[in-house]
């Protein structure tokens, strides 16, 4: 597996589960969702025309680069959303439904 | 009928400025933020879970420095009408157009600063949408917000002061095997030099304490080079650069942060109806503002959201700001007193260093004609340099940036052209043969950023 | 030095643009002139839809006409512009909507367009997506479809161009000088022009023209409020219209909604922007969350308008001018323009070339405006209370 994008600057002692598309990572209270992807290896979710990966770009919450979804259907920006234990996450829009005849 | 409370748009240092000289004149600013925290861009507040580390990062007397600036706008905001989380996201007959905590609401003004401050300037290359790319200014919002490093093998590249800033906290914090690769080269930083000293000497002298700093084994500094592509298949594998001599080189790395520089954020000056006009040595368009930083009837710009100066000019031009709407209330056409004119003196002369120092740190305009064709200049909806260029060069074709926009889909992302805008209107001039600054300026669309359609629905909210 | 033709075209929007093509295609030396870049007004920036449902009985020869351009808009000039037979459904939620929902089902079935009609539990079947209500009825039409505006016009132009046209862009007209031999027109970029015959597509500025040529027509400048989502999966082929006005809205393939409503807004004293007030994307908003639930997630990232020209009884103004020979008037699409554009075209070509029109365009013509003004209920269910009167 490839080092993971994020390297944490502080002692980082995951206190919370979060799930990303149903399947369960530690994180912690607090610190940024890109963060708690980045830093345990994983990608925020692909471009919509091209399927390339993208994890965001300005970590400002200008770029929409690390937009994430939450099962809800709300759409995140990861850098901008902070981690509340027992989030759970979908990396594509959830559930759109046909709404073809 | 009554007055309204003065409104400041942006809790940076402008803002902040702004809003403390308008407490001062027993008046009680409305201030609104997007952030949950106040601060701006440059002076961005630590995330709690880096607060600890403050010393590590800026040093013992900075950090210091900027407890007691916290301190001190902590105090102004709480005497204001705070209100932080605000996204105002549309701006129409004297009325601005906030969505907070899920809400909307519509806040008439009399008088209005923005004070938007302003994000880095990108010149797309080719293999700049690879995760772990990120902009400049992310480098340090990541360390300062998100707690983290971009990753373990650093490059920090482009054309700006944010460069030795960024690394030197990277280095702070522990981070080893740092590259920098500044476009520039020594001889034209030294040729920018004197204009600098003579316009900003301790800015300059600050500059020349970090580059002491960064001269160390584990940092390699390249001048006068410039990026190439990034490498990678799913993510950033190598950075290949070009120096000077023409011979490139190829740089293993796992994160690359690059930027040029600044671009001032102006789409809600445009829409409170701001006018522009383009500056021939920054290269890009500026809103008009007299001395004062006034844009219109009931409109003020203060920071480097009305023309690039870095903090202290910042938190000038606000304090100048409220001293002129001060004086508009009073039925005076400006501010007369010697605080006013030191302070016009003193932002001016800041702002002057920023011109001088875009020579240090100069915008690579001539990369866009050699861009490869296959370069993604949105990443949002994935256009290419050779898409907009066949749209240019067609028969009928768009000359003018709004309808190459329109016609390519470049900039009409969820992002509206923050990042790919700049290029855009290079690739164009370059494409049409055109100086740039007759090719158009991107116009500014609401909202200022997504907001959900079922915001609006209050009857589903409730 | 004078260029002459046989004949300019003031205006290159869409009307113009056609009008320019068919002209070429009927051997006559054409010059099309755009003081700004083509297509870039409401040619480029209305909603691209290309309905043929409610529409006035009278209209359809003229639409129907145009539908089969559109549908055969590849071959006409050799380049695609997105068309898209997605069929459109139109939807009443009132009583009031369900009476001119069942009238304009009549019209079309009447003019040979083919409807379906539903409503209660086979509506609720057809369009699960919908927050459906008792009462509801809609009329699907499959002929119905759209395209992408900002791509139509320019095809239409290169196609002209390749016919043997002269486009000149960037070169606003400041004089037009009418004698025995024609009209003689230039401005400031615009080197001296001449033809006999004189076309004016100046769309919502063409009333200056008109003017100058003592013909008066009561044309206002506005837009509707328009946005657009950020791209989501690809779900909704048909376009969505209510009759109410609140709702019309379309997905393209790329994933993005878009989406127009009423009621219009008036343009900027300048008379070359549209702003839209926040309180109309709100309301726009509002009802897309109320009537497709399944959408009040997505986020809006785009607002915009345009400059369209409308005339108080929601008609265009086409055919010959009634004080001067050579003159013909094609501008005031009223919100529909985008749809009959082809025919529009076409048509004027035949009446400028001295033939008989396929369309009998006599309920267009330019007279109308001396006698008894016709106020159509569009313009007062279409637009804000305030009327003609401009934003302050």
């Amino acid at each position: 597996m490839n080092p993971p994008l994020f390297r944490s600057a502080v002692a980082r002692q995951p206190d919370a589960i979060i799930y990303l598309d149903g399947i369960e990572m530690p994180a912690r209270s607090g610190e940024s969702l890109i963060t708690a992807l980045l830093a345990a290896g994983l990608m925020t979710g692909r471009s919509e025309f091209d399927g390339s990966p993208r994890c965001g770009f300005c970590l400002m919450g200008a770029c929409q680069d690390c937009t994430l979804w939450a099962i809800s259907g709300e759409r995140l920006r990861a850098c901008m959303t902070e981690v509340v234990d027992g989030m759970e996450l979908c990396r594509l829009p959830p559930e759109p439904g046909s709404q073809n005849e | 009928m009554s007055e309204l409370h003065p409104v400041v748009i942006g809790a940076g240092p402008a803002g902040l400025a702004c809003a403390k000289a308008l407490l001062e004149a027993g008046l009680r600013p409305v201030v609104l933020e997007e952030n949950p925290r106040p601060g701006g861009q440059g002076t961005r507040r630590l995330s709690p879970l880096m607060t600890p580390e403050a010393e590590r990062l800026f040093g013992h007397a900075q950090a210091g420095a900027t407890a007691r600036r916290e301190a001190e706008e902590d105090r102004v905001l709480a005497a204001c009408d705070w209100r932080p989380g605000s996204l105002v996201w549309g701006i129409f007959d004297n009325r601005l157009a906030i969505l907070r905590d899920g809400r909307h609401d519509s806040l008439p003004y009399d008088r209005l600063l923005i004070a938007t401050g302003a994000t880095d300037r990108i010149m797309a290359f080719p293999g700049w949408t690879l995760p772990g790319v990120f902009s400049l200014g992310a480098a340090q919002v990541a360390l300062k917000q998100h707690a983290a490093f971009i990753g373990s093998r650093v490059v920090l590249a482009g054309a700006s002061p944010l460069l030795y800033l960024a690394a030197a906290q990277y280095l702070r914090m522990g981070v080893r095997h740092l590259t920098i690769v500044d476009a520039a080269s020594r001889a034209q930083k030294r040729r920018a030099a004197a204009g600098m000293a003579m316009t900003g000497l301790s800015t300059l002298i600050e500059g020349l304490r970090l580059l002491r700093e960064l001269r160390r084994p584990d940092v390699r500094r390249i001048d006068g080079a410039d990026l190439v592509r990034a490498i990678g298949g799913e993510r950033l594998e190598a950075v290949e650069i070009r120096h000077a001599s023409g011979r490139t080189e190829t740089l293993a790395c796992d994160a690359l942060a690059f930027g040029h520089g600044l671009r001032p954020e102006t789409q809600l000056a445009e829409l409170a109806g701001a006018r522009f006009s383009f500056h021939p040595q920054l290269r890009n368009w500026f809103p008009i503002i007299d001395a004062d930083g006034r844009a219109g009837q009931r409109l003020w710009l203060a920071g480097d959201g009305a023309m690039t100066g870095g903090r202290e000019a910042a938190a000038y031009s606000g304090r100048l700001a409220a001293l002129s709407m001060l004086a508009d209330r009073a039925g005076a056409a400006s501010p007369v007193t010697r605080e006013a004119r030191a302070l016009r003196r003193r932002a001016r002369r800041l702002r002057r260093f920023q011109v001088h120092s875009a020579g240090a740190f100069p915008w690579p305009h001539e990369q866009a004609a050699a861009m490869p064709d296959d370069t993604i200049i949105c990443r949002c909806e994935r256009v290419t340099a050779g898409e907009i260029r066949k749209a240019v060069s067609s028969t009928a074709g768009p000359v003018e940036i709004n309808r190459v926009k329109a016609i390519t889909r470049c900039g009409m992302g969820r992002c509206q052209a923050r990042f790919c805008g700049p290029t855009l209107q290079e690739l164009t001039a370059a494409a049409s043969g055109r100086p740039v600054e007759s090719v158009g300026r991107l116009r500014a669309q609401a909202p200022l950023r997504p907001i959900p359609v079922g915001s609006a629905d209050e009857e589903a909210r409730a | 030095m004078t260029q002459s033709f046989d004949a300019v075209i003031v205006g290159g929007g869409l009307f113009g643009a056609f009008t320019g093509l068919f002209l070429t295609r009927m051997g006559k030396r054409v010059a099309l002139v755009e003081r700004g870049h083509v297509g870039a007004q409401s040619s480029g920036a209305n909603f691209g839809k290309l309905r043929l449902q409610g529409r006035a009985i009278e209209q359809y020869p003229l639409s129907l006409a145009a539908q089969s351009h559109w549908e055969n808009f590849e071959s006409l000039t050799g380049e695609g512009c997105e068309y898209d037979r997605t069929g459109m459904i139109y939807l009443a939620s009132s009583p009031d909507g369900r009476q001119k929902l069942l009238k304009y089902a009549q019209n079309s079935l009447a003019c040979g367009l083919e409807v379906e009609v539903v409503e209660g539990e086979a509506l609720r079947r057809k369009m699960p997506w919908l927050a459906a209500q008792d009462g509801m009825i809609a009329s699907c039409s499959t002929r119905c479809a759209v395209a992408n505006p900002r791509l139509g016009t320019p095809a239409v132009v290169r196609a002209m161009l390749r016919g043997g046209g002269v486009l000149f862009d960037n070169a606003e007209v400041t004089r037009i000088a009418h004698g025995s031999n024609g009209f003689t027109l230039s401005g400031p970029t615009l080197d001296t022009v001449s033809a006999p015959v004189l076309v004016n597509a100046a769309g919502a500025w063409a009333a200056a023209i008109c003017a100058q040529f003592g013909e008066e027509v009561p044309l206002i400048a506005a837009g509707p409020p328009q946005f657009v989502t950020e791209p989501l999966p690809y779900t909704l082929r048909p376009s969505l219209y209510t009759i109410e006005g609140d709702l019309l809205l379309r997905q393209i393939p790329r994933g993005n909604f878009i989406f127009a409503g009423y009621p219009r807004t008036l343009a900027n004293a300048d008379g070359e922007h549209t702003l839209v007030p926040p309180q109309k994307t709100l309301a726009g908003m509002r009802s897309v969350a109320r009537k497709l639930p399944f959408l009040r997630h997505a986020e809006v990232i785009r607002v915009w308008s345009g400059v369209e020209g409308y005339l108080p009884d929601m008609l265009p103004v086409l055919g010959p001018s009634q004080t001067t020979p050579g003159l013909f008037h094609a501008f005031g699409g009223s919100g529909g323009g985008f749809q009959i554009a082809p025919a529009v075209g076409e048509n004027l070509a035949y009446q400028i070339c001295g033939r008989p029109p396929p369309v009998d365009l006599t309920r267009y013509s330019i007279g109308r405006f001396s006698s008894n003004l016709v106020v159509s209920e569009k313009m007062t269910s279409e637009f804000d209370p305030s009327g003609y009167d401009r934003r302050c």
